[in-house]
């Protein structure tokens, strides 16, 4: 045939199926009824940690193994932990106190970066509080 | 004691599966069959008569309910493997239906996959050691398995050393493996137990007693001297206390308190606390 270097795809579909044939006979299998696995709701376990809530292993008293003793504590509040779930942060700062010190902060931090002609800006008052910022002086065109 | 037994004798001669819930905190036979809750209302005894009708009558509710050691799935009941006290713990939260299961008394262990042990090192061959946790076979421990080690950091293991660790691998078709860190690589706590103290053997239902959250004895223990106690859950405990006759002490008590009344063991403690 016309350059054909190899067999036509039709002749080798017919002979991987005929292949295909004489394996599946040769395969063993087991000429039962299939079974169907029914969905149990009974879970086999054979630990008794589920059972019962155990305490952790190793254990120290009145000093004698301070590292087991540390342990003890993580380990069986560990335990307990998971059962308390619910755990709110405690604020360290107020926010009351947290825009207080943001106030006076953005102030002292200025000053650091102004220039000798902007420190008028930041003059104190007598009571110390910093004064309002005045308007900077702009370039007035001379209106003729 | 007698009496229940023979209750639940009568019961298989007739042959006719109980309530898990009726149950509860009473000795149950190797060969009995317990209904769980939601089979109850179509085959318990006297069945027809009497009974609330339920809107959805159809369908039954699956709750999913574990079976613990000495229980095992029969088709839709369970089947009780060893005797003693049917137990049931509620679900805390999540999925329903609970834990039952049977606490009974035995001495020889079977390695359990979760369950933290005392082993003493058998044999150090290549990568792993063998570990004698009281099973059928020895359980392989790879010198990997512990906290910080690597290949040339190898840990100091020596034939004879104990060793507290979990298994990993604990199945009846396979060797028991252990190993000494958690599933974040730390130790916890586990590894070689340190030098010098005490190894002795009770049975398995003393270490769940003595490890019981509300446990008397330990605290009236603890309250005795400076000791260190380490419980496996092969039925192994190893004590240490600052001298050999302490260390004595504290192993007879812990022997002997599992057949001891607790006014039995008031008594021994206070004269403990006399000399």
């Amino acid at each position: 045939m016309f350059m054909q270097r190899g067999l036509d795809s039709e002749t080798k579909k017919q002979l991987e199926e005929e292949e295909k044939k004489i394996i599946s006979e040769e395969h063993w299998y087991l000429d039962l009824p299939e079974l169907k696995e029914k969905e149990s709701f009974i879970i086999e376990e054979q630990s008794f940690l589920l059972c019962e809530d155990l305490l952790y292993g190793r254990m120290s008293f009145r000093g004698f193994n301070p590292e087991v003793e540390k342990l003890m504590l993580q380990m069986n509040a560990k335990h307990k932990a998971e059962e308390v779930e619910d755990e709110t942060v405690e604020l360290d700062v107020s926010d009351e106190e947290m825009a207080r010190r943001y106030e006076t902060l953005v102030g002292t931090i200025g000053k650091k970066f102004a220039r000798k002609r902007d420190h008028a800006n930041y003059e104190e008052d007598e009571n110390g509080d910093i004064k309002p910022i005045k308007a900077k002086k702009m370039f007035l065109k001379p209106q003729d | 004691m007698a009496e229940p037994v023979s209750v639940a004798a009568e019961y298989l001669a007739g042959s006719r599966a109980r309530a898990a819930r009726t149950v509860l905190g009473q000795v149950v036979l190797p060969g009995e069959e317990l209904l769980l809750p939601e089979q109850e209302d179509a085959e318990g005894p006297g069945g027809a008569g009497e009974r609330p009708l339920s809107l959805n009558a159809g369908a039954r509710s699956r709750v999913r309910v574990v079976c613990g050691p000495g229980l095992r799935r029969c088709g839709d009941r369970l089947l009780v493997t060893k005797c003693g006290r049917l137990r049931h713990k509620e679900p805390g939260s999540g999925s329903g239906g609970g834990v039952y299961w049977v606490d009974s008394q035995q001495k020889r262990y079977v390695p359990v996959k979760g369950d933290h042990v005392i082993g003493i090192v058998t044999a150090k061959s290549g990568d792993i050691f063998k570990v004698d946790v009281g099973g059928s076979e020895p359980a392989s421990l790879s010198y990997l398995s512990f906290e910080g080690a690597t290949k040339r950091n190898r840990p100091n293991v020596q034939v004879g050393d104990l060793i507290y660790g979990q298994f990993v691998v604990a199945n009846k078709d396979m060797e028991p493996e252990m190993v000494c860190i958690d599933s974040c690589g730390r130790a916890n706590g586990m590894g070689v137990i340190g030098q010098d103290g005490l190894l002795f053997k009770v049975t398995l239902g003393l270490i769940r007693k003595l490890l019981a959250p509300d446990c008397e004895i330990i605290q009236e223990v603890g309250k005795l001297y400076p000791l260190e106690i380490v419980f496996g859950m092969n039925g192994r405990i190893w004590v240490k206390a600052k001298t050999i006759q302490q260390t004595l002490i504290l192993a007879n008590i812990l022997e002997a308190c599992e057949h001891m009344t607790s006014d039995q063991r008031k008594q021994i403690f206070s004269r403990l606390a006399e000399s």
